[in-house]
């Protein structure tokens, strides 16, 4: 059984159809990329996947269970428990230390354990940051922290939404690096892109347009180590 | 780290990253409570503060006899009904005609300390009288005998002879003549009060009692108390029913102006309270709305997260909260400045410390906190995190 099953499943907003009938499996410890143009779905697929929407018609089963049918709170409960979501904007809480950032998410999930929390940033390279506000931080640094909030709570699966699209090529590659750790760790990846460079990186890619699946890439060649392409 | 000192740590940060906007929150709940204390505090303390100006028009309780005269027993048994702490003054008082130069003038016998205390406003020139032999006489009586204070005069009292009755047998003839008593005083002031009152002369009761030769019996007395209309009222009927001989009465043009004009001042004090909480509450209301609409991201987050709309209100609601409580705090402070200035001023006199008004302005405080944030603390629950926190 897949982890995560999209059967059919479609988002219309009045006469427009964001996701058409799309049908897509992701196993367990998988490391899958969407990819397409701007407008293509992928956000409203992630959003729908993520819990932070409905679907319009079709069945979203995440560990068997189909999550179309569920109410906002039991949509909640599922983010809280099952899901990790990591953002393009990181979405830190600017009056929170990294550290309490890290936290956050635990005392929405359980209880909140700062040796444990602290110990998520050094899988991130970020001990020695802990005590800083995101203010202090860079842009990968911030990704990173966002990056040990949607770990903390071991989720089924972790989300990305555009995890490098604010990032510069050195933090870029530092980001796709913690995603090939996660994955050899077992951790199932989703992570929406429009940078091939970091599709390429994972083992299988659905590329997206105008809301139905285009079509399915395999990387036959799978390191998980991002290849800079450079320009003569 | 405990779920509820993250909980603290949450709130307080939160607070104390929008210092600006908060402060502006903060000074509106603690004028508002301020305001709410302050008057509250004038509200309960005015009716002491006025009755104390009151007693400066005068007496606002009578005692008369209900059958001719009031023995003095009867008159100290009428005064003992009333607490001591609010009693201002009783003033009994005794009537005779004596004659000054053969003309006929109406003397009172009273006792003159007290008079001062019912009648505060009574204008003496020259002094009260002190001891034995002093007498004040009235401005009217001053100018028909062209007396100053310093002068001396004489009174003479012609004492009611037990055959002048009108059932005395008219052939008695001669030996019923009763001589006339005469007795020596020196004028020490004169009495302004615009009134009545110029025409009497006053004396001691020891003076008067020396003067007729007839023990202390009172035509009236008057009272001045500390006390609301509907005290007085009590302590009218309980010595009307309780003492012999005597009748209360209440000077109602004073009792009645007193009550009018506290309740007229009180009600403008509570509408003026209401007022003040009802801006309050919409200076926090618009505070915390803003503050939400520049949180939706960090709303959003937290309930992609997985924060519960509960969580959420929980959140918000500990802001107003902690807001609602320093606000209503410093309010309770300030108020009892405010108070106090307003009673110096305005009654020449402090005001009464209230424990109890503390910990009520911090309630109330904290109560109007709450429902201004309901609005947009329910709002709050309403943002959607798929749509506040795409960004592309």
């Amino acid at each position: 059984m897949s982890l995560l099953e999209l059967r059919n499943v479609s988002k219309i907003y009045g006469k427009l159809h964001a996701l058409d009938h799309v049908n897509i499996k992701v196993e367990q410890g998988e490391w899958l990329a969407i990819m397409g143009p701007s407008g293509s779905g992928k956000s409203t697929m992630m959003n729908i996947i993520g819990a932070l929407d409905k679907a319009t018609e079709g069945e979203i089963l995440l560990d068997g269970v189909d999550i179309a049918q569920k109410s906002a709170k039991e949509l909640t409960d599922i983010r809280r428990d099952k899901i990790g979501l990591i953002f393009q904007q990181f979405h830190l809480v600017s009056y929170l230390t990294a550290v309490e950032n890290v936290m956050l998410a635990q005392y929405y999930h359980s209880i909140p354990d700062e040796k444990e929390a602290l110990e998520a940033l050094e899988r991130v390279g970020l001990s020695d940051r802990a005590k800083h506000y995101p203010s202090q931080l860079s842009g990968g640094e911030q990704q990173r922290v966002c990056v040990a909030r949607a770990l903390i709570n071991y989720p089924e699966i972790i989300l990305a939404d555009e995890p490098t699209g604010n990032l510069d090529e050195a933090n870029e590659e530092i980001v796709v690096e913690l995603f090939r750790k996660l994955h050899e760790e077992g951790t199932t990846l989703v992570v929406v892109t429009h940078n091939p460079e970091v599709a390429e990186v994972a083992q299988r890619t659905v590329v997206l347009r105008n809301g139905k699946v285009d079509h399915e890439m395999i990387n036959e060649n799978f390191t998980g180590k991002i290849k800079h392409i450079t320009l003569q | 780290m405990k779920k509820r000192q993250m909980y603290i740590r949450m709130v307080t940060a939160s607070l104390l990253r929008r210092r600006s906007r908060m402060v502006i929150a903060l000074l509106a709940i603690a004028i508002g409570a301020t305001i709410l204390s302050g008057l509250v505090t004038i509200y309960v303390d005015v009716p002491r503060q006025m009755g104390a100006q009151f007693r400066n028009y005068g007496a606002n309780m009578i005692f008369t006899a209900t059958e001719d005269v009031m023995s003095a027993e009867s008159v100290e048994s009428a005064i003992s009904v009333i607490p001591e702490s609010e009693l201002v003054g009783a003033a009994p008082y005794r009537y005779e005609t004596v004659r000054i130069n053969d003309i006929a003038v109406m003397a009172a016998a009273t006792r003159l300390d007290e008079v001062q205390k019912t009648s505060p406003f009574w204008d003496v020139s020259g002094d009260w009288p002190a001891g034995p032999g002093d007498i004040m006489i009235g401005k009217t009586v001053a100018q028909t005998y062209n007396l100053k204070a310093g002068s001396r005069l004489t009174c003479t009292y012609a004492p009611v002879s037990e055959g002048s009755s009108d059932t005395a047998d008219p052939e008695a003839g001669e030996e019923d003549i009763v001589p006339d008593n005469y007795k020596d005083f020196t004028v020490s002031g004169i009495l302004d009060t615009g009134g009545n009152e110029e025409d009497y002369v006053y004396m001691s009761i020891e003076d008067m009692e020396e003067l007729t030769g007839e023990p202390a019996t009172y035509d009236v007395c008057e009272l001045s108390i500390s006390a609301t209309s509907d005290e007085l009222n009590i302590i009218k009927d309980e010595i009307t029913d309780s003492v012999e001989g005597v009748t209360a009465r209440l000077v109602k043009k004073v009792t009645e102006s007193e009550t009018t004009v506290l309740s007229k001042l009180q009600a403008l004090v509570l509408l003026v309270t209401v007022v003040v909480l009802a801006l309050t509450m919409i200076c926090v209301a618009t505070t915390m709305t803003a503050v939400v609409a520049e949180r939706r991201k960090e709303i959003g987050l937290r309930k992609a997260l997985g924060a519960s709309d509960s969580s959420i209100v929980y959140e918000f609601m500990g802001e107003g909260i902690v807001l609602g409580a320093v606000g209503g705090l410093l309010g309770a402070i300030l108020g009892f400045i405010f108070a106090q200035a307003v009673s110096v001023n305005v009654f020449n006199s402090s005001i009464t410390i209230m424990p109890l008004l503390t910990p009520v302005t911090i309630i109330v405080s904290v109560i109007v906190t709450a429902i201004a944030c309901l609005i947009p603390v329910r709002s709050a629950t309403d943002v959607d995190p798929a749509l506040v926190l795409k960004g592309e």
